[in-house]
């Protein structure tokens, strides 16, 4: 088994992979703690889906680097959904509800109405799961993912201590002079960044597995912000890793076998919840 | 002295006025309650004093050293916090934040300051504790103690003893006269607690159709004290 796995890592793709599976595992449980404290969980699924759009749009207009098109319109959506969360006509969980079914159907349909590969079926499952296009990353889309984790990991650190304040607190916190409105500005566009970067690992709809599951997990067994947060991560990258290494050796999609990691981390972690409080 | 003056403050949001022409000042030192039926502008007071909205006419003055950010606001509990894996010493500290505006990371005095906060509150043994499995009474403590690592003079706070059982209240309304009694603190208080507001209160604003500002004993001579205390006790009758 163990000699399997080295000559699967002497390909470069294997191993392009695995980097961006790890690093896009420790920025999605960073943010994934603070979207679900704020109850702002199902923003990453509606930008998921807004990203399924843009990757349809992209194929269909014929941009061959689609995050160029991708990433701009996914950060876009989480703006205005932001917005529309703050503003009371549409409430927030309608609004995305709205966006993310409308940007699956029309992302679905204009890639039907301008067909313009042979396997549809087999593209949209692509976009949807990520199936295997996490092991066609070029060396240039590595970096990119690189520079933009590092980029979200110094910023979260730098800006820790407001991302708490803002997060338990938002009254309090804007009372004391903190620019709430512009930190829950950046936690959008970050997590718009981690969903377009996840894309190719998970596909667009296992993306808010990776961004809640880990963060759940964490709060079944631990009690302070901080503990939480490094715990999340933690979890996150070792289900990461357990999900690659078993996708390579049995041959399973790559995004579902992580997510379902998460899931069997998740009922590991309620049940040492369960039995720490007991005693 | 006066810390905070309101003068001619006139109060409302999208475009519709709801207080015209209020006037009232906190002294150092001063315990004012206020009071007034729900919809009276009692929130909208609040956030002006904090600066968080505009006035629609008049204006908030401050003495010199004190400004909108630097008053301790204990706000009421959000559904967000109940279920928050946050300590107690992590929710202290976020209160320095307005102090350090410029600076990301706490620094010593920061952490000093926290702890003789949470001293000050009695809850320094609960400072590795988890938030949410705190009693309603110790989380307002800690939040409390938040509001006072955020001022040094002034203190506003919000409804605080909504959901807690009468015992608890009355502890937290001692605290708070020891903090405005011992320390000097000036205390704002939006209540519902009509009781407590005469039992402790130095000065009264009542806001609603007609308004009252005075000092506690005129309030409760005047006939808009005496109207608005008699229904709360009628009411607190029909409920027992």
């Amino acid at each position: 088994m163990l000699d399997k796995l080295v000559y699967y890592f002497t390909f470069p793709y294997v191993r392009y992979a695995f980097i961006v599976g790890v690093l896009i595992a420790v920025c999605s449980a960073l943010l994934g703690v603070t979207l679900v404290l704020k109850r702002y969980s199902f923003i990453g699924d509606g930008l998921s889906h807004v990203a399924f759009g843009g990757i349809a749009i992209a194929s269909v207009v014929g941009i061959s680097n689609d995050m160029l098109l991708v990433l701009p319109i996914t950060v876009i959506s989480a703006v205005l959904l932001l917005r529309t969360g703050q503003n009371a006509k549409i409430k927030g969980d309608a609004a995305i509800a709205m966006i993310s079914v409308g940007a699956l159907a029309l992302g679905y349909l204009m890639m039907n109405v301008f067909n313009v590969s042979s396997n549809l079926a087999g593209d949209v499952c692509t976009t949807l799961f990520g199936a295997m296009s996490i092991l066609t990353l070029q060396p240039e889309e590595v970096w990119l993912c690189i520079g933009l984790s590092i980029l979200i990991v110094a910023l979260f650190i730098i800006f820790y201590n407001r991302i708490f304040a803002v997060t338990f607190d938002e009254n309090f916190a804007r009372a004391v002079g903190t620019r709430v409105n512009f930190y829950n500005l950046m936690i959008a566009i970050l997590i718009a960044v981690i969903i377009v970067l996840a894309m190719n690992l998970v596909g667009s709809l296992l993306i808010s597995a990776l961004v809640i599951f880990p963060a759940l997990s964490a709060m079944r067994i631990y009690k302070s912000f901080l503990s939480v947060t490094i715990c999340s991560v933690v979890l996150s990258v070792v289900c990461a890793t357990i999900g690659m290494l078993l996708a390579i050796l049995y041959g399973t999609p790559v995004g579902s076998t992580i997510v379902a990691v998460d899931i069997a981390a998740f009922f590991l972690c309620s049940l040492v919840g369960r039995l720490t409080k007991r005693s | 002295m006066a810390q905070l003056i309101c003068k001619d403050l006139s109060l409302g949001y999208d475009g519709e006025v709801i207080q015209d022409k209020l006037n009232f000042e906190v002294t150092e030192g001063d315990y004012l309650c206020i009071v007034g039926e729900n919809g009276s502008g009692k929130s909208t007071l609040m956030k002006t004093i904090l600066g968080l909205t505009k006035p629609m006419g008049g204006e908030v003055l401050f003495e010199e050293d004190l400004t909108a950010k630097s008053i301790g606001y204990l706000p009421q509990q959000t559904l967000v916090q109940r279920d928050f894996p946050a300590s107690v010493k992590e929710i202290v500290l976020s209160g320095c934040q307005g102090r350090g505006q410029k600076r990301f990371f706490y620094t010593a005095e920061d952490k000093a300051m926290a702890k003789k906060n949470m001293q000050r509150m009695d809850i320094y043994d609960l400072r590795n504790r988890c938030y949410r499995e705190l009693s309603g009474g110790q989380q307002q403590r800690v939040l409390l103690a938040r509001a006072l690592c955020a001022t040094k003079k002034m203190l506003l706070l919000d409804e605080p003893v909504t959901g807690l059982d009468p015992r608890v209240a009355a502890e937290l309304y001692q605290v708070v006269k020891d903090l405005n009694e011992k320390d000097h603190i000036s205390v704002i208080m939006i209540s519902h607690d009509i009781q407590a507001a005469v039992q402790y209160a130095k000065h009264v604003l009542h806001i609603g159709s007609h308004n009252f500002y005075g000092t506690r004993d005129e309030y409760v001579k005047s006939a808009l004290g005496q109207q608005f205390i008699s229904v709360e006790k009628g009411e607190e009758a029909a409920h027992a």
